[in-house]
């Protein structure tokens, strides 16, 4: 039977962060907590081919308790377990300890329910590093696909995917045996409305929490701050840069406007460029 | 006496390099002069160093010279002729483990985002995405000078120092065109050393059945002259026939703000800002664009920029070098009548 596994963050949705524009800080209040967005469209290409193969799909995440809310809009989209890694003693991670912790999980995960697939986001949008999938594939010992942004196939005889995987010159296809782990764009599979069951299971769903007690042995040296080599040195907001100089249409012309530009972008050297439209 | 190296990922495709590498290169140089002091006062040997992997790529490794690597290690080998994550993160990490590289910069293109994290999880390092901003600085408690990385976090609303104290290679993805290409000095001299990949086609795992081109819209906005780029203040899809016409007038191409390709106005490939592309023209037009830092991020290194915005207090103001206060739809075909009467008067 197809089993899928998913890693799924929740990140803050970025699009709605705000710069207090008095202090220039960071409002983060009231800004929603969401499902990493490509996350949920590789859990929807898991419940997709679940579906279709007749398999079951595991969720797991790793972060601080608020993040049961994650794993139970996964179950409402079509999950069968989730799994919560969460303990103080992992906070501060970078992204080799998540993978690290991640690749542990998914270790433990598959010896008892072998793993056909893991599907990861492309991305997290909170960090924008895509780390952590290619990261968890060299620990597992696994081919990595990334920027997944279609399944053409899976052979659950000969242990095989074929997936789409789109650069910035083409599309690959590319044939990997499985296990494999992909790293899904949100073109992998559309978000499906939940059906009236998952819904309800949701609701009461309690997912299983994972801490550094068990059932995973993690290295303590592996995990949180300790098992991160990078640090945060020193934060600062980007420099200013020095400002140019603005016309207004409304006290001159636009014919004077535009002459205007012409004489600074003659003066800074590029008014061939401009013109640079002949052919 | 030890060799502190500097490494950058040499990234080609199909024998055609990706010119990030380059770009790499100079700042590979500019870490390794930072270094340069502290280096002579201990007596280690600094260098610049690339890393170039394909079948039958031996040109390249020769460029990778003139434009300023001291040394290129190439890895020749026709399980290497298409980028595939697995044999290409496994050999290089096996000749970083054998040339101990200090400070490794990959570009952070679709291929090197690929290749970086798996690098560095191999060789079990930090690696910081994106970075803006690279000095090889000070740090407490530090022997060495290390590799400062800067990146814009949350969002591009602040900017993150990262550095990796005990862990190498410090490892650092670079987007294209952050920085200016290395000069290019067709005299220059360098060595080029051959290694293994130890990689069979069976220890490939994948095997890719087919490239699939696009068709449609396979603009390449990161390396044009000219870009001229709309925002919400188009109003709309039919808004970026203005936009269009402007570019065609300058022979540049069409950019865009995130909002317009969220709301299918004009497509993601067109998109300048930290999740779209970061461009660096040698003129830049923003028309109704308000300037946002997400958006700064990707042009303020535009050699020129033009602002149209009809809000005299449009942030974008702020990084342009001449801005005009106005409605797009009438300074626009303005300009564009004056490109065409300044071209007819050179003829
Ligand atoms: C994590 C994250 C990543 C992001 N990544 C990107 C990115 O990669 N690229 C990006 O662009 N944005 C990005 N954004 C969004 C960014 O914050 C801004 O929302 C966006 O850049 C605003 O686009 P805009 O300037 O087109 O629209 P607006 O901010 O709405 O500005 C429209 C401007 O048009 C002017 N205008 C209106 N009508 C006219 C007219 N007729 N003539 C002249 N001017 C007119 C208005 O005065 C206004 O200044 C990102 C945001 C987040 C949170
Ligand atoms: N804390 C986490 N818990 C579960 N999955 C994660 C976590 N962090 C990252 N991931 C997965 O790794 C992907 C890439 O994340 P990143 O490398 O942070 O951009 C995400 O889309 C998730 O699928």
């Amino acid at each position: 039977m197809f089993h899928a596994v998913v890693a799924v963050k929740q990140v803050p949705d970025t699009t709605n962060i705000r710069i207090d524009p008095d202090t220039g800080n960071l409002v983060r209040e009231g800004v929603p907590a969401i499902m990493n967005p490509y996350d949920a469209h590789a859990l929807a290409a898991a419940v997709e081919w679940k579906r279709r193969l007749n398999g079951r799909v595991t969720v797991i995440s790793m972060g601080p308790p608020s993040f049961t809310t994650t794993i139970r809009e996964a179950i409402e989209m079509g999950a069968d377990r989730g799994i919560l890694i969460s303990d103080r003693k992992l906070a501060g991670a970078d992204t080799l300890a998540t993978s690290y912790v991640l690749a542990e999980v998914i270790r433990a995960i598959h010896n008892e329910d072998p793993i056909d697939l893991l599907l990861f986001g492309k991305q997290a949008i909170d960090g924008d590093t895509a780390q952590v999938g290619p990261g968890v594939g060299v620990r597992l010992d696994m081919p990595v696909v990334t920027y997944a942004v279609g399944i053409r196939a899976i052979d659950l005889d000969d242990d095989t995917v074929v997936v789409e995987r789109r650069t910035e010159r083409w599309t690959e296809i590319i044939e990997t045996p499985l296990p494999a782990l992909l790293t899904c764009e949100k073109d992998i599979a559309e978000i499906p409305f939940a059906p009236l069951p998952d819904l309800i299971k949701s609701l009461r769903y309690e997912p299983e929490i994972w801490t550094i007690e068990g059932p995973v042995a993690f290295e303590q040296d592996m995990i949180g701050v300790r098992g991160s080599p990078t640090i945060v040195y020193q934060m600062g907001t980007p420099p200013l840069p020095e400002a140019g100089e603005v016309i207004n249409t409304r006290e001159t012309s636009i014919d004077a406007a535009v002459t205007f530009v012409f004489q600074k972008a003659e003066a800074a050297g590029v008014l061939g460029t401009i013109l640079g439209g002949e052919k | 006496m030890t060799a502190r190296r500097f490494w950058v990922f040499i990234e080609q495709e199909q024998g055609k390099v990706h010119p990030v590498a380059w770009e790499l290169l100079g700042v590979a140089r500019r870490l390794a002069s930072q270094v340069a002091e502290e280096a002579q006062a201990s007596g280690d040997e600094v260098s610049v160093e690339g890393v170039l992997l394909g079948h039958q790529v031996r040109d390249i490794a020769a460029e990778a010279i003139k434009y300023g690597a001291d040394r290129v290690y190439l890895i020749d080998d026709p399980v290497l002729a298409q980028y595939r994550n697995c044999p290409y993160y496994m050999s290089i990490a096996a000749v970083a483990e054998k040339h101990q590289p200090e400070v490794f910069l990959i570009g952070a293109t679709t291929l090197g985002r690929d290749l970086a994290g798996a690098v560095a999880t191999a060789l079990r390092t930090g690696l910081t995405a994106d970075c803006t901003k690279l000095e090889m600085g000070e740090v407490k408690g530090a022997k060495q000078r290390l590799l400062q990385a800067t990146r814009p976090a949350f969002g591009g609303n602040i900017m993150a120092t990262i550095v990796c104290r005990k862990h190498r290679p410090q490892m650092s993805s670079v987007r294209p065109r952050v920085f200016p290409a290395a000069p290019y000095n067709p005299d220059a001299v360098g060595e080029i050393i051959a290694e293994e990949t130890g990689v069979t086609e069976e220890g490939a795992r994948s095997c890719i059945l087919e490239f699939v081109h696009a068709q449609e819209d396979t603009v390449d906005i990161e390396y044009s002259d000219v870009i001229v780029a709309g925002g919400r203040g188009v109003g709309g899809p039919e808004g970026f026939a203005v936009i269009k016409a402007l570019a065609d007038a300058m022979g540049g191409v069409v950019g865009a703000s995130r909002p317009c390709v969220d709301a299918g106005w004009i497509k993601y490939p067109h998109q300048v800002g930290q999740t779209g592309k970061t461009v660096r023209p040698k003129v830049y037009v923003a028309a109704g664009i308000s300037g946002a830092l997400q958006h700064k991020v990707g042009m303020q290194n535009s050699d020129f920029i033009i602002a149209i915005n009809s809000d005299p207090n449009a942030p974008i103001f702020e990084v342009a070098d001449v801005g005009i206060v106005g409605d797009l739809f009438e300074v626009i075909p303005a300009m564009i009548k004056e490109i065409e009467a300044r071209k007819e008067a050179r003829v």
